[in-house]
């Protein structure tokens, strides 16, 4: 039994009027992977914008370390260590390659990662860091989104749907790189629509839909047919 | 030669006004805020280079060492206590508190000043002039004009060379990521804005010595500066060097055919290029 790195209690989320989390109940053990599953709009994204302070939410519905963070600013939390690599890549247009990845280490945090080590994880990228953001291919700028997040030494790293339009060889080129990636002793948050990949990577999972945990349990020990239930939500 | 001598004329004092547009055109390239009192600003580090020249016995230039870091304060202070709380994504109650600001500073101007016109004393400087090419230029507008590409340069290199240029870019470019690389945006915005009145500081001095000055002048600074920012394309730097050029050599060929047609001469240019190139002429061209 490890301590949770992370702890989430009772979690609500609204955009204006709308209501996109019900208290949700989630942990993340130190140096697990978690997958967090979900059909388009379950709210996963809500649930990695919430942990990453760019939510409003109350100081006790999120923990890291024991410490309530829930009310800190999104800067505050990158500090103390959280890293977000969101959906859609995000780069910042005006700044180059490797601009990206000088701004990702900002926080000064100490670690094995720096711009070394991403290029070392990432060839492709040495070659293109002078160019702008936006001029490399999907793939790459997502190579470019996950080393500016391990930029920053964080110690819990939540990757949001990082295959999401991306061609499967270089899918798989990326989940590749995970093991490397998250065993420094990192924690990670895995949120992917491919349950088969999300599986195959994490130790636990948990399934989302329309705002509340439907599923969760071992990785290795939940059936298809529950995992389409808590899905689809068909009964 | 008369023309010659009108359009070199009108290039100098274009400095000027690319001193008064470069601080509102980083403002705006960062935060996307139009500040509405940058020319009562202007005016009143006018009237603070006034008095610390006059209250401590310094040139004008030298009351910089002291007016700069004050505006440059006041930025930081007036951008965290104020003017964060009115961005969003609605546009205007930045528009309204800003012009409300510009009430506020002509008032406390005409308070603490009266509105007399008041002038800085910078001695030889003021008449000094040399002769260059059977033209004569005054010392004073050759060397606002070597501060202004000085100000722009610096602010160019700043913006894509150091690591606050780049939080200034980041965070231009997508808020919410640049605070998840922990940066915090209320204390990046007031970084721009005391960057923005530290240039405001020197544009207020030189104003100062080159004309007189009251509380009520602001406004048409304001138009200068924001003229030139259109005019070169919003988010160029040295875009918006060429527009205080451009507003500059149009003003003075204007008052050359008709010494009223000063302003409008300026104005009409203004609107003809807004006319042809909605976006300046050169308009910032990342994605
Ligand atoms: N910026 C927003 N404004 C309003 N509603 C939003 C916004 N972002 C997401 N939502 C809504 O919140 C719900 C959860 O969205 P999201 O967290 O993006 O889901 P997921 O990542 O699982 O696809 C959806 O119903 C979505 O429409
Ligand atoms: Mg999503």
């Amino acid at each position: 039994m490890h301590d949770p790195i992370l702890g989430i209690r009772d979690l609500d989320a609204f955009y204006g009027d709308f209501q996109a989390l019900y208290g949700l109940d989630l942990h993340v053990d130190a140096g697990e992977v978690l997958a967090i599953i979900g059909a388009n709009g379950a709210g996963k994204t809500t649930l990695l914008r919430s942990i990453a302070g760019l939510m409003k939410n109350g100081a006790e519905q999120v923990r890291y370390r024991g410490q309530p963070i829930g009310a800190l600013r999104a800067d505050q939390i990158a500090a103390l260590g959280i890293a977000l690599v969101p959906e859609g890549r995000q780069l910042f247009p005006s700044l180059s390659v490797e601009e990206n990845l000088m701004i990702g280490g900002r926080t000064g945090r100490k670690g094995p990662w720096s711009l070394d080590a991403v290029y070392n994880l990432f060839p492709i990228l040495e070659e293109r860091k002078a160019q702008a953001s936006t001029s490399l291919s999907g793939g790459q700028q997502q190579m470019v989104a996950i080393g500016r997040a391990l930029m920053a030494n964080p110690d819990l790293i939540l990757f949001d749907e990082i295959s999401l339009g991306l061609a499967p060889i270089i899918i798989k080129d990326i989940y590749a790189a995970l093991p490397g990636i998250v065993g420094e002793g990192m924690s990670a948050v895995i949120v992917e629509q491919d349950i088969t990949k999300a599986l195959s990577v994490s130790s636990r999972v948990y399934c989302l839909q329309e705002g509340r945990v439907s599923l969760e349990g071992a990785s290795d020990a939940l059936s298809r047919e529950d995992i389409s239930r808590a899905y689809f939500g068909i009964a | 030669m008369d023309w010659v001598n009108a359009i070199v004329q009108g290039t100098l004092l274009g400095g000027l006004y690319a001193l008064f547009a470069a601080g509102l055109s980083l403002i705006f390239g960062v935060m996307r805020l139009v500040n509405i009192a940058h020319g009562d600003l202007i005016v009143l580090a006018a009237y603070l280079g006034l008095t610390t020249s006059v209250a401590l016995g310094l040139h004008p230039l030298a009351a910089l060492l002291v007016v700069i870091p004050a505006m440059a304060g006041i930025g930081y202070v007036l951008q965290r206590g104020v003017l964060n709380q009115t961005l969003g994504d609605d546009i205007l109650p930045p528009l309204l508190v800003t012009f409300g600001l510009s009430v506020i500073i002509q008032n406390a101007l005409l308070e603490g000043y009266t509105a007399d016109p008041q002038k800085m004393d910078a001695g030889a400087l003021e008449t000094a002039s040399f002769g260059f090419g059977g033209l004569t230029l005054g010392v004073l507008p050759v060397l606002t004009f070597a501060v202004a590409v000085a100000v722009i340069a610096g602010l160019q290199w700043m913006f894509y060379r150091t690591p606050l240029g780049r939080a200034f870019r980041a965070t231009s470019d997508n808020q919410d990521i640049a605070q998840l690389m922990g940066l915090n945006k209320a204390h990046v915005f007031g970084l721009a804005m005391a960057l923005s009145l530290a240039v405001v500081a020197v544009a207020g001095i030189f104003l100062g010595i080159r004309t007189s000055f009251d509380p009520s002048i602001g406004g048409g600074r304001l138009i200068f500066g924001f003229e030139a920012v259109i005019i070169g394309g919003l988010g160029n730097l040295w875009g918006t060097l060429v527009g205080g050029v451009i507003l500059g050599v149009a003003q003075t060929v204007g008052a050359k055919i008709d010494p009223g047609w000063q302003l409008l001469a300026g104005h009409l240019v203004f609107l003809l290029i807004l006319a042809v190139r909605p976006n300046g002429l050169f308009p910032r061209v990342d994605a």
